[in-house]
């Protein structure tokens, strides 16, 4: 095969040559190692969102449907915003008493406030009202004790079920169980502590939280009796339907006429993670473009060194064609060794970028994967390739003659 | 083999046109040993890069081997140079960074020769022009004359029909010239086609016939006694 001896005598011919021009060739790389390295990080940063927002947003749940005053993703004029009336916990009741199609419904209303044990204390705690079946619709599983009882969220019982980051700090040695919280001035009895979730994109931390019955909420806590109903769905392959009884029920209850529209939203996981995918992908374009730009400089390095190699080198040239070689062998020739640069470079700049995404990690979800660093190199011996065309096509078409004359 | 009719080749250089070869009528056969001669400048060069199947002429025919190398298209002429044709220069035009052996594989290399194969001949090759023991010097490591001994060996290796050498000894002394001469006269002994250009007369007498150029034309064409010196 011709091709297969172009090409192990390419990669012979350009590892000499590079090896002879080291600091060139060093300084040639630094270009793309820069740019593989911008290319790379964003790659890193952009899967590792992807990863922590999947991981996140599947936590949640994307059987659960949202019975809300407003949309999540549709703008309302202020005269629809201010005319929505507020969903309470009799509409919970009714819609669990009335849909055919849901598994169970929860109410939900949470704010954030300080929490004391005794003289420690934190800030920013989650408190959430929720009620018997908030364990079931959120997914939620318990260590130790037992979830909300029916009979504590009827009576508005002063007890509550604390996240696995509140456990620790309040009670690093001791089971939490029995021990009393004090929230907004009032003490609360724990009676369970929930598995560990994590962390949503490093912002909110699940475990940081407190579930205490709904109807305590809003005598203690919040004055305000506005509430999510989180509707979980008994068959995936159901949704619209259920969707559809949903909207029935909430419409009857707050007796709209026909023709008029939904005064209330129901939201879906689904639509978030779609729109969440939009937003990430316009960020990865925007991103690549401009890490693009970096690249483009360290191909139009690769390109010129490439130049003054194919001129340093003419009298080679014009050996090897004389003896038999055809342009597309010089052509190969030097296209390996502009990609064998611009690899060796994109080699170096995954080498360096490991080690800078274990840094960002501290503060953002950043991980290299096989295929961004495939990638990376892919996109490096590209550059390598676009860059060595035009030097190497002005190798190949020299003329013998003239090129054998060269001094 | 070799047949030239009403062959010109003409430099464009500004305004002017230089006449390097002015319709060359010209047949060699196979196993000749020719010189040829001329002034700097009377078109030898031009004429053996036509021969060599490096340049193609600007009018007139050039047939090699019965193929009319003007109509063909630059792999095709890449090709007879790997297969038919053995360059010697004045200048060696080694490749300085390669050794001996690496320099003489090349035209294997092209020619598309399996590694293992195309290091045997190439060694076998070397040891023809008595250097077995200098395949892995560069170049530099090398004396003008031994240098030339590989560009020969380089020449030799793919076993081309016609052996091209211009101005072969121009850069040795007149000893190490004369070893390459004698290297030649073995070559041709042994069956090849030489074609020499020199503008010494002692290196011409090698050759059986002897070809004179002046201002692109052949000024004579002689041939030298058949037993013939030296
Ligand atoms: N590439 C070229 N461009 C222009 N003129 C050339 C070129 N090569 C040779 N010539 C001219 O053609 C003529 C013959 O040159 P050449 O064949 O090299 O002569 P010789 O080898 O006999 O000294 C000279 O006048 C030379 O200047
Ligand atoms: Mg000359």
């Amino acid at each position: 095969m011709r091709l297969a001896q172009d090409l192990t005598e390419g990669l012979r011919v350009s590892w000499g040559a590079l090896r002879a021009n080291r600091l060139r060739s060093g300084l040639t790389m630094l270009g793309v190692i820069i740019g593989v390295i911008t290319v790379t990080l964003m790659g890193a940063a952009i899967v590792g969102l992807n990863r922590a927002f999947l991981s996140s947003i599947s936590s949640l749940g994307t059987d659960v449907l949202y019975v809300q005053k407003f949309p999540w993703f549709e703008r309302l004029d202020w005269s629809q915003v201010r005319n929505r009336r507020d969903l309470t916990l009799r509409d919970a009741r009714s819609i669990a008493r009335l849909s055919t199609l849901a598994r169970a419904v929860a109410p939900q209303a949470i704010t954030l406030r300080p929490v004391a044990y005794g003289s420690r204390s934190a800030t920013g705690v989650q408190i959430c009202g929720g009620g018997a079946d908030t364990a079931l619709v959120g997914g939620l599983s318990i260590t130790s004790g037992r979830f909300l009882s029916p009979y504590e969220i009827d009576g508005a019982r002063p007890v509550c079920v604390i996240g696995a980051a509140l456990a620790e700090k309040f009670f690093p040695r001791e089971s939490p169980l029995g021990h009393r919280l004090r929230i907004a001035g009032q003490q609360y009895e724990i009676v369970g502590v929930l598995d560990r979730i994590g962390e949503f994109l490093g912002i909110v931390n699940f475990d940081n939280r407190v579930i205490v019955p709904v109807t305590r909420y809003f005598t203690d806590i919040e004055r305000w009796p506005n509430i999510d109903i989180l509707v979980k769905v008994a068959d995936m392959s159901q949704m619209d339907e259920t969707i559809e009884e949903l909207r029935g029920i909430v419409r009857r209850l707050r007796r709209i006429p026909p023709g008029q529209p939904d005064d209330f939203a129901i939201n879906r996981q689904e639509l978030f993670l779609k729109s969440f995918r939009k937003l990430s992908a316009m960020i990865a374009t925007a991103g690549f473009c401009i890490t693009g730009l970096s690249l483009f400089v360290g191909g139009i390095g690769i390109m010129n060194v490439m130049f003054v190699s194919v001129a340093e080198r003419t009298r080679e040239i014009g050996i090897r064609k004389a003896v038999g070689a055809r342009r597309r062998t010089i052509l190969t020739q030097f296209l390996i060794e502009a990609a064998l640069i611009s690899l060796a470079g994109g080699a170096v700049a995954i080498g360096l970028a490991l080690p800078i995404v274990l840094v960002m990690r501290q503060w953002f979800p950043a991980s290299i994967s096989p295929p961004v660093a495939a990638l990376a190199l892919g996109i490096s011996a590209l550059t390598g390739i676009l860059s060595g065309l035009l030097p190497a096509w002005r190798a190949g078409s020299q003329n013998t003659v003239d090129a054998l004359r060269h001094e | 083999m070799i047949t030239l009719r009403q062959v010109s080749k003409v430099y464009p250089m500004g305004a002017e046109n230089v006449h390097a070869l002015r319709q060359i009528d010209l047949e060699i056969s196979r196993g000749e040993y020719v010189a040829i001669m001329g002034p700097s400048g009377s078109g030898k060069s031009t004429l053996m890069n036509l021969l060599g199947c490096l340049d193609t002429p600007t009018s007139g025919v050039f047939e090699l081997n019965g193929v009319n190398v003007g109509e063909l298209d630059d792999n095709q002429l890449a090709d007879i140079r790997n297969r038919e044709i053995g360059f010697v220069f004045q200048t060696f035009n080694l490749l300085p960074r390669s050794n001996s052996l690496h320099n003489v594989e090349l035209p294997l290399i092209y020619a598309g020769v399996p590694a293992i194969e195309r290091r045997q001949i190439a060694l076998d090759t070397l040891a023809g022009v008595g250097l077995a023991d200098r395949a892995s010097h560069r170049p530099n490591e090398l004396s003008g004359g031994q240098r030339q001994r590989v560009a020969v060996a380089r020449a030799l290796v793919n076993r081309p029909s016609i052996l091209l050498a211009d101005e072969p000894t121009g850069n040795l002394d007149s000893k190490t010239g004369q070893e390459i001469m004698a290297l030649f006269d073995e070559l041709w002994r042994q069956g090849n086609t030489l074609i020499v250009v020199t503008h010494e007369e002692s290196i011409a007498r090698h050759a059986r016939r002897i070809l004179r150029l002046l201002d692109g034309r052949i000024a004579s064409d002689e041939s030298l006694d058949p037993a013939g010196p030296p």
